[in-house]
């Protein structure tokens, strides 16, 4: 196993006893961009929950950097959908990024000079310099998603999970999201996004992972996004839940 | 001034004025959590379900604030639970649960008041409340109150901001967001409940959530929420027991409530970033707020 690796082994996870992810295990490591592929209820969302410790597993571990992964740590930051956060929450750009340091200074401890420099620094960053003191309703949909991403970089989260972060975006802030993708992966960051637009999969992600509620195929973009595998993907229903109506 | 000297003379006014601005403070505070967590209704409901505890306490203790406090606190944690508990094991959500089992609490609790001698215990006095009959021992309960509420709040307040601001991050992030939950309708009941004697179990909602508020149309700033509010609340309710002291015959709770919303609705109207005016103002100039949002919205360069 490489040593910046996270490792999933054998991940099964169920909702009221049915099935939502199967024995998934593959490896990532961190400097990559990952794209988790897969059609609705295929469980993208429920891998993300996993790994950021949101959803219990029924079975499997997750390894990183050779230590296993039990519940909360500050080395995975989760960026939820945008539809799921009240925008009109009393708090600057500013507000929310110091958010991020929370976790490193547990309930009490005071906020100090190395905490303020690690937000102007992930604030520089996103290039939130200038909106810092905005409200967070005040901002378009891609200056909402820097700001996020500015709240994990405070947070020095070294894996980044986030969830569908190019729905709902105009183009410019596609391709400005495109590149702040590609300057985090430079850093060394490991970025998990589950993605719905398969036609920018190539420009945007070293490596897939393709889900249909268990794994089809992961590993390196040029490889494993194969007409063959996508076809595999999005035809095949693995589970009956989904023609259920059960959410996944 | 001689109003004044009138008023700080009167040892049942001097009371009422200092337990007043406690519970004003403790309830401003607390508001702020109340409102980002989307739970008013929730503590309306809450409110409601003290009566019978109240009823219950009166007949085993007579009108003693001992008795009343617990057989309050009993009742409205018996249907926050018996809530969480019946929406858990049913196809019922929890509002529905909880509407369901708190009128059955009132009603009980009417019940209850309508079988107690009239002299006993007036059923207004509880509905509306009266502070000018605060005794010791409800200053007592209310610093009491004041001292594990708002210490307890500002201990806990970086796990409850992030709980507040999206429970589903805050759990990934190793916070326990149902006890905060659960530590958040503790802090409602036991506030709730010593406000019960001054503004009344209809009109505490109002202590609750209307200072808070306020700050909300005003501020960008959580800390900045929670401080402004304890302020307001505390300063609505001695602008409220002056009311209600100069113009004899307008109950305490309805007064501090009054005084309350007034402020409220200044706020919503004049508020400089989320007032009325300011919306309407605005519209007119959206060309150049777009404008102006585009040059901010420019792709980075690296």
């Amino acid at each position: 196993m490489h040593s910046h690796a996270l490792q999933l082994q054998n991940i099964t996870v169920s909702y009221a006893r049915i099935p939502a992810l199967h024995h998934i295990s593959f490896e990532v490591c961190c400097g990559q961009c990952v794209a988790l592929l897969g059609p609705n209820g295929a469980g993208k969302t429920t891998l993300l929950k996993t790994l950021a410790g949101l959803v219990e597993r029924e079975s499997g571990t997750i390894h990183f950097h050779g230590r296993e992964v039990r519940g909360a740590t500050p080395d995975i930051a989760y960026l939820p959908q945008r539809g799921q956060i009240d925008w009109d929450f009393p708090t600057t750009v500013r507000g929310l990024v110091e958010m991020g340091r929370y976790l490193r200074l547990g309930w009490w401890r005071t906020y100090g000079e190395k905490d303020k420099l690690a937000v102007d620094s992930a604030i520089a960053a996103m290039n939130l310099e200038s909106l810092q003191e905005r409200q967070i309703s005040a901002l378009s949909g891609g200056q909402q998603q820097r700001a996020f991403l500015a709240r994990a970089l405070a947070q020095e989260a070294h894996v980044l999970l986030l969830d569908e972060p190019f729905t709902g975006l105009d183009k410019p802030s596609q391709d400005n999201l495109k590149l702040t993708l590609r300057q985090l992966r430079g850093q060394g960051k490991l970025l998990i996004v589950s993605h719905h637009d398969l036609a920018s999969v190539r420009e945007i992600f070293d490596r897939v992972v393709l889900l249909n509620g268990e794994l089809i195929a992961a590993g390196e973009t040029a490889g494993v996004f194969t007409e063959e595998n996508i076809h595999r993907t999005y035809e095949t229903r693995v589970f009956a839940a989904v023609d259920h109506g059960v959410a996944i | 001034m001689n109003f004044l000297h009138d008023l700080v003379s009167q040892e049942f006014m001097r009371r009422a004025l200092v337990g007043g601005a406690l519970i004003g403070f403790t309830n401003g505070f607390l508001g702020s959590f109340i409102i980002l967590r989307r739970m008013s209704l929730m503590a309306d409901a809450l409110s409601h379900s003290m009566l019978p505890g109240l009823a219950i306490g009166v007949m085993l203790f007579g009108l003693k604030p001992g008795g009343l406090f617990f057989g309050g606190l009993v009742a409205a944690m018996f249907v926050a639970i018996g809530a969480m508990l019946l929406a858990r094991g049913s196809r019922l959500k929890e509002d529905a649960a909880l509407a369901i089992l708190y009128t059955i609490a009132f009603s009980i609790g009417v019940v209850l008041l309508q079988m107690l001698p009239p002299t006993q215990v007036d059923l207004k006095h509880y509905l509306f409340g009266n502070v000018l009959g605060l005794g010791d021992a409800d200053l007592w309960i209310a610093y009491g109150v004041a001292l594990v509420v708002v210490p307890g709040l500002i201990l806990f307040q970086r796990p409850m901001m992030l709980t507040l601001f999206d429970p589903a991050v805050a759990r990934s992030q190793g916070v326990r967001v149902g006890a905060l939950n659960f530590v958040l309708i503790v802090a409602s009941v036991l506030t709730m409940i010593s406000s019960a004697q001054s503004v009344g179990v209809i009109l505490m909602l109002g202590l609750l959530v209307t200072p808070a508020a306020t700050m909300y149309l005003l501020t960008d700033n959580f800390t900045k929420m929670l401080w402004g509010g304890a302020v307001f609340g505390c300063l609505g309710s001695l602008g409220g027991l002056v009311v209600s002291y100069k113009f004899d015959g307008i109950p305490s709770g309805a007064a501090i409530v009054l005084v309350l919303g007034v402020v409220f609705i200044i706020a919503w109207i004049c508020s400089p970033r989320y007032g009325l005016l300011v919306r309407l103002r605005r519209a007119r100039h959206f060309h150049e707020e777009s404008l102006k949002r585009w040059e901010h919205d420019e792709p980075h360069k690296h």
